[in-house]
């Protein structure tokens, strides 16, 4: 076990320099930074003085020897924009993106699986046969539309729910302020999990499905049924728990990729969050902040894969996990 | 024991009474973005002019016809060429309490000389000097015509409040652009708003000043929740759901919604940024010939581009300054006649056109790609093949300032509301040493242009000064010295009740100290 954390943690290491080093290479790209700073009208003399206070002005690998050797320090720049250590603006970010991720996972969770394991079971059920048809829908809808639909029918149309921003927070610990102890937190929540949950949903439904009819199918299951167990503990106890296995696979994978839709989530609700950070960052060429996000964002999949590797260790012993690091 | 329980609950109802005030009036506003900093010298921004009428007053501002009022000013003399005298209010109270003298002009006019954003509004101008605590003199360097409109750009700041040095040792009134610094995070003007609390990109409190001097403002908020909303589909929802009260900016694609439904009302006013192209003549020898150039202006359509594209939120231009400027020319009309422009095209010699590249943003004008995308088509009507790339503006302008594309797109805004800036930043011969036509891509260059806008620039009589102005309007128009499309027009949106059209201004600035909320 030890072996295999040491192993990954040289892995995350070379993963945040190789992104680093990419960060770089394309901060020409990435826009003029003064730009956002500076007034239009502002004198070209003056423009590159800020430039060069900046430290714009400096080769390509003079300003990245100073960046390694402070982000070694674990000091990854200032934002340009917030006028703050880029590290303490995600921090303050973070959790408004997590407790979002969090609910609609809660909400993939406690919704695919049910629904999978009953389209797998009564395949021939006119509940099964919404449930895939509605999921292809649900599937081939953009996020954004998705949000933006819910705003227009819940908020603007019935008035039942807030249309934006997180409303009032109970600030928690540190910079954790949350959205789960208040009412009205609670409510401004509720939306935009359900947009952020909509592209994987229809995902899980069909892949818990699809392996629950395959462990159906298998002999053990057969066995279990014949010896005359009853659908309950065979379903549920059985084969749901084979049926995990891959699951929790894709599932690490795709809260990865979930990060990647938190930005368009987070930007369409005006979520604070991380997502929405990176967003305005790029249009701001607010060149700190996203090599940070980028890094940050890299590290953490790099946890999340380690994390699921050893949950699958758990689930199956069979793993082996320094093998595999 | 029961009438002490007795006094303390109708204590406590009383303090709730009081608290919540049957007259308190909250106004919950979005705009699109909020203040990077609360420094307002440290950038020159729409953003910053906002805060600055909230939390600061001028000497004086312009009123929503284009005139000037006093606002810190009671009265002012022009005392010679150069200097012009301002009388000050007296008895008004900064934030922090201390009382506001002639000495915060001084201190905020000589900080403003040296703010890299705002210095250039102030070059003409040498010194202020203080006459006595409510007096003072702007004096410039020579005779200047825009002593006022400058004057519209002095907020004074609280000279003692900003004096000294701060827990980090470093000094209070610095202005740092490129980290954070005691002004950026703290505040003491004038005007009607204190900050009370801020959270940069989620949301800022401002309560009404108690002690503000203007008593006689019929303005009744009491308190303001600035939250900002970026996409501007979630803003018009936020104010449709009742969410917020105000929004800004309003996208023509959404005027619909709002005026159909009957908890909004829409605003609308034409603006004064003017969107153009410019056909660079470096690159292209073609450009340098005056009947190319003015065979292109009247190929495009810009009436079509205000109607279809812009869906009239626009006032087709055919020269920089809009209407109310002194160099807006009324004989000068848009020409969009495309049998002319053939003709021109013929006559130039280039009848089988010519393949161009041109180049625009896409996220920082309303609909600017869309603009672009017609205006390549309109052109192939007179065969010039047009390769077009838009892009976001982050990337847009780095290109911008190498000139990489043969037609490239600008919309100016002119900081001192009159003609001369445009003519000086977009129009005059590039000159990196006197920092002219430094958004000149085009590298249109006429002596005239040049010769007539800096002995305008000296011209002290309005009417003069005015005849100036638009023979240079005219001269530019003659030449076709670039692509005239539009003024973009500017919109904003509240409940019903609040009664923002007698507060927000071409300017963009809302007086919101003056707004009123009815109900």
């Amino acid at each position: 076990m030890f072996q295999f954390l040491i192993k990954r943690a040289i892995q995350a290491f070379v993963v945040m320099f190789i992104i680093s080093i990419f960060c770089f290479l394309v901060q020409d790209s990435l826009g003029d930074p003064t730009r956002e700073l500076a007034a239009m009208s502002m004198s070209d003399a003056e423009r590159e003085d800020l430039k060069e206070s900046l430290g714009l002005n400096d080769p390509l690998l003079v300003q990245y020897g100073r960046f390694a050797g402070r982000a070694l320090q674990g000091d990854l720049g200032n934002s340009y924009f917030f006028k703050e250590p880029a590290l303490t603006v995600i921090m303050k970010k973070l959790p408004a993106t997590l407790e979002l991720a969090f609910a609609a996972s809660f909400l993939i969770i406690t919704i695919s699986i049910p629904l999978g394991v009953f389209t797998a079971i009564r395949p021939r059920h006119w509940f099964s046969r919404f449930t895939m048809a509605a999921s292809v829908i649900g599937i081939s809808i953009p996020v954004f539309l998705t949000a933006l639909g819910l705003i227009f029918i819940f908020s603007v149309t019935l008035g039942w729910m807030p249309s934006f921003g997180r409303g009032e927070v109970v600030h928690i610990w540190g910079y954790w302020s949350s959205n789960f102890f208040s009412w009205d937190g609670f409510v401004h929540i509720i939306m935009p999990a359900i947009a952020l949950s909509s592209i994987m949903l229809p995902l899980f439904i069909r892949l818990v499905r699809a392996e629950m009819l395959e462990v159906l199918s298998s002999e053990y299951v057969k066995f279990a049924r014949a010896k005359g167990l009853g659908p309950g503990p065979v379903y549920l106890k059985h084969a749901l728990k084979n049926t995990m296995l891959p699951v929790i696979t894709v599932g690490g994978v795709q809260i990865g990729i979930m990060v990647a839709y938190t930005i368009l989530t987070e930007s369409v609700f005006q979520w604070p969050g991380m997502g929405f950070m990176f967003l305005e960052a790029v249009n701001r060429s607010d060149i700190p902040l996203i090599t940070a996000y980028i890094m940050f964002v890299g590290f953490v999949f790099v946890v999340v894969n380690t994390l699921v590797d050893m949950l699958y260790g758990m689930i199956n012993p069979m793993v082996d996990l320094v093998g595999k690091g | 024991m029961k009438n002490r329980l007795l006094i303390t609950a109708s204590l406590l109802c009383a303090s709730l009474l009081a608290f919540t005030g049957a007259n308190a009036k909250t106004l919950r506003l979005a705009y699109d973005a909020d203040p990077v900093t609360l420094d307002i010298h440290e950038q020159l921004s729409g953003g910053t002019l906002q805060l600055s009428h909230m939390s600061f007053d001028p000497l004086i501002r312009w009123t929503q016809g284009l005139a000037f009022e006093n606002r810190l000013a009671t009265s002012y003399e022009r005392l010679n060429d150069t200097t012009v005298r301002f009388n000050l209010r007296k008895g008004v109270k900064f934030h922090s309490g201390n009382e506001m003298t002639a000495a915060d002009f001084k201190w905020t006019f000589d900080r403003l000389k040296v703010s890299p954003d705002f210095k250039g509004i102030f070059t003409n101008f040498s010194a202020l000097n203080v006459i006595d605590d409510y007096t003072i003199d702007l004096v410039t360097t020579g005779p200047y015509p825009l002593v006022l409109h400058t004057a519209t750009y002095i907020f004074p700041l609280d000279s003692k409040f900003y004096t000294g040095t701060d827990a980090n040792g470093n000094d209070k009134g610095e202005i740092v652009k490129n980290g954070a610094s005691f002004a950026s995070t703290n505040l003491s003007g004038t005007g009607p708003y204190v900050v009370t609390s801020r959270e940069q990109g989620v949301k800022i409190v401002f309560d009404r000043f108690k002690d503000y001097w203007d008593i006689d403002s019929k303005g009744n908020v009491d308190q303001i929740i600035f939250t900002p909303i970026k996409d501007e589909q979630t803003r018009v929802a936020a104010l449709l759901s009742g969410d917020v009260d105000f929004i800004a900016p309003v996208s023509p694609n959404d005027f619909g919604q709002i005026k159909r439904s009957s908890k909004a009302d829409l605003v609308t006013m034409p603006g004064t940024r003017i969107i153009t192209f410019q056909l660079n003549q470096e690159r292209r020898p073609e450009f340098q010939n005056v009947l190319v150039r003015q065979a292109i202006v009247n190929a495009v359509n810009n009436e079509a581009i205000v109607k279809k594209i812009m869906k009239g939120f626009g006032t087709t231009a055919a020269q920089m300054s809009p209407e109310g400027y002194l160099g807006y020319n009324p004989k000068l009309t848009p020409r969009f006649d495309l049998q002319e422009a053939k003709n021109l095209m013929k006559e130039a010699g280039y009848e089988d056109g010519f393949s161009v590249t041109m180049m625009a943003p896409n996220n920082r004008y309303v609909n600017d790609d869309k603009i672009a995308q017609a205006v390549a088509a309109m052109l192939s009507k007179i065969n010039i093949k047009v390769d077009l790339q838009t892009m976001p503006k982050a990337q847009y302008w780095p290109l911008f300032d190498e000139r990489a594309a043969d037609i490239m797109m600008i919309g100016w805004h002119s900081d001192t509301e009159d003609s001369a800036n445009f003519y000086e930043f977009l129009a005059m011969t590039p000159n990196s040493d006197t920092g002219m036509g430094a958004y000149n891509s085009g590298n249109y260059s006429s002596e005239f242009v040049d010769e007539t806008t800096m002995m305008a620039n000296m011209e002290t009589d309005p009417d003069t000064r005015a005849s100036m102005l638009q023979a240079v309007e005219e001269r530019i128009y003659q030449e076709a010295g670039f692509i005239p499309l539009h003024w973009q027009n500017l919109a904003w949106a509240a409940r019903k009740g609040v009664e923002i059209e007698w507060v927000v201004n071409a300017f963009n600035f809302p007086y919101l100290g003056d707004l009123v909320i009815k109900d």
